[in-house]
C-alpha cells in the first residue's frame, strides 16, 4: 500500500517539476510547482515526517508559492515563451551538467540499503517510532529544537527579521527628492 | 523505498538544474532554485527516518532560509523590473563585458 501510494506521489512530483522547466507561462509553472510540493508532502507523510508535512503544505505550497503569485502578476509577465528558452551551446551546456551530476547522485544513492547509511537503522526507525507515541509528532521535533539548536532557531528569527526589512527597502519605490 | 526515495530527490535536482540553465525568465530560474531545495529536503526526510530526527530539523531551517530567500529575491526581482522592464536575466547587463 505505501509502494502504491509512493509511486502515485513521485509520479505527480516528476511530472509537476518537468511543467515547471517547460510550460510556456509563470502561472502554469507555478501551478505545476504546488503539485510537485503538495506532492512532496505526501511522501514526508509516508516517511513519517507528519509534521513537515503540515509545515511544508502551509508554509511553501501555501505562502511562498502566493508570494510568487502576487509577484507574476504584480509584473504581468509571460507573453514570450521562445525568447524564454536558450538553445545551442547553453541547452548543451545543460544537459552535460544534469548528466554528470546525476551520475554522481546516483552513484551514491544506488547502494543505499533500505536502513540508510546506518547498520542500527531499523533499531533508530523504531526509537523515533516510540518517542512520537510518547511526546506527539511536533514534540518530537520541538524538544532538540529548543535544547540543542535553540541557538541556530534563535538564529532563524533574526534572520526572517532580516529579511522582512530588506525586502521592504528592497521592494519600496525611490522616492524623487532623494530622501531614501 | 529509501533508495526510491533518494533517487526521485536525485531526479527532482536535476530537473531544477536544468531550469536554471536553460531558462531566462528571472522568477522561473527562482522556482527551480526551489525546486532544489525540496529535492534536498526530500532526502534530508528520507534519510532522517533511519538516522535520527536531525534530519527533520534541518529541512526546518532550509525552509525557513528558502522563505527568507524567496522573500529578498522577489523584492530584490521587483526593483530590477522597475528599472529595466523585464526580468530577462540576459538583459541585465550592468555588470558584464
Amino acid at each position: 500500500m505505501t509502494e502504491i501510494f509512493f509511486i502515485l506521489f513521485a509520479v505527480v512530483a516528476l511530472g509537476g517539476a518537468v511543467g515547471v522547466v517547460i510550460s510556456r507561462t509563470p502561472i502554469a509553472s507555478l501551478l505545476f510547482m504546488v503539485a510537485t510540493l503538495a506532492s512532496v508532502a505526501g511522501i514526508y507523510v509516508l516517511f513519517e515526517a507528519h509534521f513537515l508535512a503540515a509545515i511544508q503544505v502551509l508554509v511553501y505550497a501555501g505562502a511562498i508559492m502566493v508570494l510568487f503569485l502576487f509577484v507574476i502578476m504584480l509584473l504581468n509577465l509571460g507573453h514570450d515563451y521562445r525568447a524564454d528558452l536558450r538553445f545551442g551551446l547553453w541547452s548543451l551546456l545543460g544537459f552535460v551538467v544534469v548528466g554528470l551530476t546525476f551520475g554522481v547522485l546516483a552513484q551514491g544513492f544506488l547502494d543505499v540499503n533500505d536502513t540508510g547509511f546506518r547498520e542500527d537503522g531499523a533499531a533508530v526507525a523504531a526509537a523515533l517510532d516510540a518517542a512520537v507515541q510518547e511526546q506527539g509528532v511536533a514534540g518530537v521535533i520541538a524538544e532538540p529544537l529548543f535544547t540543542d539548536y535553540v541557538v541556530a532557531f534563535e538564529l532563524m528569527g533574526l534572520l526572517l527579521l532580516v529579511a522582512i526589512v530588506a525586502a521592504v527597502v528592497l521592494a519600496k519605490p525611490r522616492s524623487r527628492s532623494g530622501e531614501s | 523505498m529509501l533508495s526510491h526515495a533518494l533517487l526521485l530527490s536525485a531526479v527532482l535536482f536535476v530537473i531544477g538544474t536544468l531550469g536554471v540553465i536553460i531558462r531566462r525568465n528571472a522568477i522561473i530560474i527562482f522556482l527551480c532554485i526551489e525546486l532544489q531545495l525540496n529535492a534536498v529536503n526530500l532526502a534530508f526526510v528520507a534519510l532522517s527516518r533511519y538516522t535520527g530526527i536531525e534530519g527533520q530539523l534541518f529541512v526546518f531551517f532550509v525552509m525557513t532560509v528558502a522563505a527568507a530567500e524567496a522573500a529578498v529575491g522577489l523584492a530584490i526581482i521587483i526593483s530590477i523590473f522597475r528599472h529595466y522592464k523585464t526580468v530577462d536575466v540576459d538583459k541585465f547587463n550592468l555588470l558584464k563585458w
